[in-house]
């Protein structure tokens, strides 16, 4: 089919893509000489870490949305879960190095009289425990969660507003100094990673080939996912979810599991994310956040997985630029984007240029062809 | 005609006199003034002092002034307590309410401008110090208002020395509110009072105990030193009486802000009811339009400032129409504009209504700037009622009349008008409405005009509790779509049902959870609760229900 | 300009030409003025106390330049927008630094964005001046603090209350933030080390922009009918603190009773308000619009012209920028270059004259002098100075009263040390 064929070109290019900015990154950061014409400034390879990592959220995001039909309000909360966790194993690995020179406990603490750690920092300080957080709580978060939403069958938009619920409930919670997890200054001052200090040039480069391997992969499961049996099922409880039912399909059961993956996607992108911005606070957990991943993936077009990367991409980048030029037009600008994207273009760029392409190849062979996107039914 | 002329002449007679009168007294007052000038009394010696500048200087000047028994007294102490005690070349000046200018050592007046003249500044400790004077000089002042606040700065400020003139007063004493305050205040004086009699001072603690409220019980738990064992006694129990009493108001007080919290809610969600609850918008942009409203109202008070100083107690009266009208159009626009061509897709009229939310937040930023806009409290919303232990405050008993009374009109308006008709008619089924010539596309532009224009005159009231900054929709959105959701949407009634549970419930949770830990508390309920009913308390039944 | 061009172009293009042509561009340009990065919220909920400071900054490199601009170049203000997103805020100062090549940085508003940009002013060696009171138990070589450190402010304050009001029992009320927070850590010590009991003081946190304070306002009126004068200390953050005045006048606590003092309320939050009913509350800072010196009545001469509106209130945040700047220009002057090193070794010990009459200095602690005034809120929204210190007061970037940081002290000039324990004699433990 030639649905099949745009998806396996599109694998190709975005996977070329992905590594010719993996190569190019850090050479053109690393090898050509500060001043020269290919020369990639030092301040940039934080910053489209950054996009990178917003990227990946993006993609899971789409892979529930444009895929199963779930929209997710909350889905920042999962981002920045994965965040703390790893903000978590880089204010243990401080140590004795910050300014009030306890060994055991972060600063913030010190300052609050705190007196001891709180019994969920225990095993931070070790590298693959807090890797494993990293997956384990925004994916039992979201179990839970799913658990409880799917089996009632909460659709459309219910589940929307209860996931927004869940991370502005999150964010409250997270602002409370008694938490132990800094308040609304969150997690800060980070030293070093795994040995390499977090400010060094070097470390920024790996962290960033790591954030595009870590989307590339994502990409890869993604698309293994929706490539496979599991994933039609998925697409059919998208369109049509009843009829589903009816067939036999325990399509609670295939809402979770996707639910859960793609909120261990969204933690790992917050885990990468941290050590790239510095900090990690509550505010990371704002619904108006989880809205405006939303947006990128409609900006990209949903239910294309490429276009989520792209929207993210080109909106964040957006948004840089604004900021400086004209900081008081970018939310404006946003705002129109969010209007014109679900009025104009409903199925994003991807969407555009996908119809565009087929609409072409049919004039080479007509026949029906499976839309690939339908308005989710709701 | 005779006697119609004599009755014309009658009160004519009587100004004439009247004016005579003032002037004889005016001119007795001033040759006493004189007199008194001569004489340098305390008064006179007193006067002085204010212009120094010196706080110390003017709490001694403010003691020396209410017991010298010069009859221009009260007016230096009120005149000082409003800012208008004025002192200029080593003078001070008294500026009546007129403008009118008085020298407070003679009590002649003054025609010379007020170039140079500095008001004598004040602080908190002088305030207090001129509260306790004027209780002192008013206790027998012929209106009984001024008697009744002079009968409470007297219990706070508890002057032994002004004993004789409360008894005095309380002997004379007509009205039964005045001379319970009074007896109160002589009550809080004997309790402390080392030479009193012990009978007295058993008497004081009944009385004290019938009060019954936070001043008592403070003045009943701190005994002086000197109590007898009865004295003690006496007071234990009443403490243990008091605090029983108290803590049965303060349920009923945490009931009460329940309830006035919920009707903040429901002002907040009660327009989204209509558009998301019966429309199926999820409409983002709602605390938006909440947000106009209030904007509207600060515009109005503004112009009233500007050209209509009067009129300002009707301000928001005034503004409510202006706000629907406002927040209305907008709505209307942005259904005519944007959310028509997105209707059977509300996840997506969510992405473009946060992008219009945006755009109206920044709007308003650029036009009224970011800071946050003073909207005044009209006089009548000020203050506070006192049922029992609680006070009730006017401006949370306007707003949750004002709550209940949009509720209500608009329950009317959908039930009994051809609007609420047609809109009813389309919520249930669009497309039969449309073949009973029902124009759907109107009505869904009324309806939503209708919504955001609820949403505008729920800002007007919320501007009165809350900041008027370009953010203040942004605090109510979430709790107005819990609301709502909660509530059960499609059904007026589940949101007014779900704003009071969720308001109630708060306030209830929060002497016990503080108010972070309560309103998570809360949120974690609301989302278990969905699960168990996923359509809302009050939730549609049939097939609208999979429309 | 780098990223601008890459947005034009599409997804390809990410790399290579784009960020080429913006690197040479700026290149270009780097010799011709001195760039001063102003890093100022102009969007989101902290815009509405940060988008003054923009407008001063604007307004003092505008009148420097009419001066004759500085070293012989003129100055140029780059204003950045980071929307009161923390992480956008490092982001920002990173552009300011790498790519727009500022000399120095004047912005942040609140703790969690100056610790948010603190690894890049260290990381990029540039300078950032803090304008904002905060709750000290810092001392960065690269960063001023123009702002009042706690015994700047909270403590005088909680002095005068019990000194002048005679005040036994407190309130201390705070949004659930790291200032608060510390600064109720540091006042409760500091009250029971002044022999106030432990049931005698109660501790509130509310959420940011709490606005249903009817409970809180009620079980404050309980507190303080105890027979004990009680006084209100409030570390309540700008949008929370309308609604809370608005309940306190409803509820009827007046000044003469319960008085409320703030550290976060100043001219420019009391200009959202009706202030009638406050009259009488007060606020502590080291500055006040109403207060009478020809160094005052000429900056607010000046500010109104440059934000053509008559009514624009001044505050002391601005002031501090207004002193920062100050204190910088000197700097650069002594050191004849903008150079960040030399600047910051130029700048301890700089004097400067700030706008209450007095000469601020830049201590070695990277903290300033600051006089300490208790205002009365007046019925016209502006401050009535009851009180204020003899002298100026030295901020001190480790509080004496918190048990972690009694014996560290932060000297940038000998030391070399921004937290030196006097104890062990080691920097940095």
């Amino acid at each position: 089919m030639r649905t099949q064929s745009f998806f396996d070109r599109q694998t190709t290019l975005v996977l070329s893509l992905l590594a010719a900015v993996a190569i190019l990154v850090p050479s053109m950061n690393g090898l050509a000489a500060p001043g020269s014409a290919l020369h990639l400034s030092d301040h940039l390879v934080p910053l489209l870490g950054k996009y990178v990592c917003f990227a990946l959220l993006a993609l899971s995001v789409d892979l529930i949305w444009g895929f199963c039909g779930i929209l997710s309000l909350g889905h920042g909360a999962f981002f920045a879960l994965g965040g703390y966790a790893m903000g978590m194993h880089l204010m243990r690995q401080i140590g004795p190095r910050g300014v009030y020179g306890d060994p055991i406990l972060p600063d913030f603490m010190v300052f609050l009289n705190w007196k001891e750690l709180p019994w969920f920092w225990h095993g931070f300080d070790s590298f693959p425990f807090a890797v494993l957080m990293v997956l384990l709580v925004p994916g039992a978060l979201a179990f839970v969660f799913g658990w409880f939403a799917f089996r009632s069958r909460v659709t459309g938009v219910y589940l929307s507003i209860i996931t927004q619920a869940m991370t502005f409930a999150l964010m409250l919670a997270f602002f409370r100094n008694d938490m132990g997890l800094g308040g609304n200054n969150g997690l800060t001052d980070f030293k070093e990673i795994l040995g390499f200090t977090v400010q060094a040039g070097s470390t920024r480069i790996v962290l960033f080939v790591l954030s595009v391997l870590a989307l590339a992969g994502g990409y890869l499961l993604c698309r293994w996912v929706v490539g496979s049996t599991f994933g039609k099922v998925l697409v059919a409880v998208r369109d049509a979810e009843s009829r589903t039912r009816f067939l036999g399909y325990r399509v609670e059961h295939y809402k979770l599991v996707v639910f859960t993956l793609s909120a261990m996607l969204a933690g790992i992108a917050g885990a990468l994310y941290v050590p790239q911005v510095g900090i990690i606070n509550p505010s990371e957990f704002a619904p108006a956040g989880s809205i405006e991943v939303v947006i990128w993936v409609a900006v990209g077009g949903r239910g294309t997985l490429a276009g989520p990367i792209l929207g993210a991409l080109l909106v964040n980048a957006g948004k840089t630029w604004f900021t400086a030029a004209l900081p008081e037009f970018w939310l404006f600008a946003l705002g129109g984007l969010f209007v014109f994207v679900t009025i104009f273009m409903p199925r994003g760029i991807l969407g555009a240029v996908g119809d565009l392409w087929e609409r072409s190849s049919q004039r080479f062979r007509s026949g029906r062809q499976p839309q690939p996107v339908t308005h989710a039914a709701e | 005609m005779g006697a119609a002329l004599a009755a014309l002449a009658a009160p004519l007679f009587k100004v004439l006199l009247m004016y005579c009168l003032h002037h004889i007294l005016r001119a007795l007052l001033l040759l006493l003034g004189m007199a008194s000038a001569a004489l340098a009394g305390p008064y006179e010696e007193a006067l002085p002092k204010f212009a120094n500048d010196s706080y110390a200087d003017t709490d001694a000047a403010i003691g020396a002034v209410a017991s010298s028994g010069n009859p221009l007294a009260v007016d230096v102490v009120e005149a000082l307590r409003d800012g208008r005690l004025l002192i200029g070349s080593g003078q001070v000046f008294i500026r009546r309410s007129s403008g009118e200018l008085i020298n407070a050592a003679t009590g002649q007046a003054w025609g010379s401008p007020a170039g140079e003249l500095k008001p004598v500044r004040i602080n908190n400790r002088l305030r207090r110090a001129i509260e306790a004077a004027l209780g002192n000089l008013t206790l027998l002042s012929p209106d009984a208002g001024r008697r009744l606040e002079a009968a409470r700065a007297v219990f706070r400020s508890r002057d032994e020395a002004v004993l004789p003139t409360l008894e005095k007063a309380i002997a004379q004493e007509s009205q039964a509110h005045v001379r319970n305050a009074l007896e109160n205040a002589r009550a809080a004086i004997l309790l402390s009072q080392l030479d009193a009699l012990p009978m007295q001072r058993l008497g004081a603690i009944e009385t004290l105990e019938a009060r019954g409220d936070q001043d008592a019980l403070a003045l009943l738990s701190n005994l002086p030193p000197d109590a007898t064992p009865e004295m003690k006694a006496g007071a234990g129990k009443a403490v243990a009486g008091i605090h029983t009493r108290l803590a049965l108001w303060e349920a009923v007080q945490n009931v009460w802000y329940g309830i006035s919290l919920g009707s903040v809610l429901l002002l907040a969600a009660i327009g989204l009811a209509i558009t998301f609850g019966t429309m199926g918008v999820i409409n983002m942009a709602h605390g938006e339009m909440v947000m106009l409203g209030a904007y509207t109202t600060f515009v109005v008070q503004e112009i009233i400032r500007a050209y209509a100083p009067g009129l300002f107690g009707a301000s928001l009266f005034i503004a409510l129409p202006l706000a629907f009208l406002v927040a209305g159009a907008v709505g209307v626009l942005i259904e005519r504009t944007v959310i028509r061509f997105l209707y059977g897709r509300p996840l997506e009229t969510l992405l473009a209504t946060w992008g219009i939310s945006l755009i109206l937040q920044q709007g308003v930023r650029t036009i009224f700037g970011p800071t946050n806009r003073e909207v005044g409290t009209p006089a009548w919303m000020s203050g506070a009622l006192e049922v029992g232990a609680m006070s009730l405050t006017y401006n949370r008993i306007a707003i949750v009349v004002f709550a209940f009374s949009v509720f209500a009109v608009l329950l009317l308006v959908l039930r009994y008008t051809s609007l609420g008709l047609y809109v009813r008619a389309v919520t249930q089924n669009r497309r039969m409405a449309g073949s009973m010539g029902i124009r759907t596309n109107r009505i869904d532009a009324l309806a939503f005009g209708l919504g955001s224009g609820v949403a505008g005159i729920a800002g007007v009231a919320l501007s009165q509790i809350d900041n008027v900054s370009p953010n203040l929709g942004q605090g109510y959105i979430i709790d107005s779509f819990m609301v709502v959701v909660f509530g059960g949407v499609g059904n007026l009634w589940g949101t007014l049902v779900g704003a009071m549970t969720l308001g109630i419930a708060n306030k209830l949770l929060e002497p016990y959870a503080g108010a972070v830990l309560g309103k998570i508390v809360l949120l974690i309920a609301i989302i278990l609760f969905i699960q168990r009913r996923p359509r809302g308390l009050f939730a549609l039944k049939g097939r609208a229900v999979e429309a | 300009m780098s990223i601008f061009t890459m947005t034009r172009r599409n997804l390809v293009a990410l790399t290579a030409a784009a960020l080429v042509s913006g690197a040479t561009l700026q290149a270009a340009r780097a010799e011709e003025t001195i760039k001063v990065g102003v890093l100022h919220s102009l969007s989101g909920t902290m815009a509405i106390s940060e988008t003054t400071l923009k407008d001063v900054m604007l307004m003092l490199v505008e009148e420097q330049n009419k001066k004759g601009g500085l070293l012989g170049r003129k100055l140029e203000a780059v204003v950045v927008d980071p929307a009161s997103n923390w992480p956008l805020f490092a982001e920002k100062a990173r552009e300011l630094i790498s790519q727009h090549k500022v000399s120095a940085v004047f912005g942040a508003w609140t703790s969690v964005s100056r610790k948010s940009v603190l690894p890049v002013f260290k990381e990029l060696n540039s300078i950032l001046f803090y304008p904002v009171q905060y709750e000290g138990e810092e001392s960065e070589r690269n960063v001023f603090y123009t702002g009042a450190a706690p015994n700047q402010q909270a403590i005088p304050a909680v002095d005068y209350l019990a000194k002048e009001e005679k005040v036994e029992r407190w309130v201390l009320a705070g949004t659930d933030y790291v200032y608060p927070r510390t600064t109720n850590k540091i006042l409760e010590a500091y009250l029971k080390s002044k022999g106030v009991k432990a049931e005698d003081i109660m501790i509130s946190y509310t959420p940011f922009g709490h606005s249903d304070w009817q409970t809180i306002v009620a079980d404050i009126k309980k507190f303080g009918s105890s027979g004990k004068k009680t006084a209100v200390v409030s570390t309540i953050n700008g949008d929370a603190n309308v609604p809370f005045y608005k309940e306190l006048a409803n509820q009827g606590v007046k000044a003469t009773d319960i008085p409320v003092v703030a550290f976060s309320v100043g001219e420019e939050e009391l200009a959202g308000i009706d202030t009638k009913p406050l009259v009488g509350h007060l606020a502590a800072w080291n500055y006040f619009q109403s207060v009478e010196t020809p160094e005052n009545k000429a900056f607010i001469e000046k500010w109104k012209t440059f934000t053509k509106n008559a009514k624009r209130v001044s505050n002391d945040p601005m002031e501090a920028h207004v002193i920062g700047f100050n204190m910088w220009v000197k700097a650069v002057e002594k050191a004849g270059t903008t150079d960040p090193d030399k600047v910051i070794d130029a700048i301890v010990g700089i004097q400067v004259p700030n706008l209450t009459g007095g000469v601020s200095e830049m201590l070695p602690n990277h903290h300033i002098t600051k006089p300490v005034l208790i205002g009365e809120i007046k019925e016209d929204g502006q401050f009535d100075t009851v009180w204020q210190t003899d002298g100026l007061v030295s901020g001190d970037a480790w509080s004496k009263h918190l048990d972690g940081s009694k014996d560290l002290i932060a000297d940038w000039q000998t030391l070399k040390c921004g937290n030196y324990n006097t104890v062990t004699k080691k920097c940095g433990s």
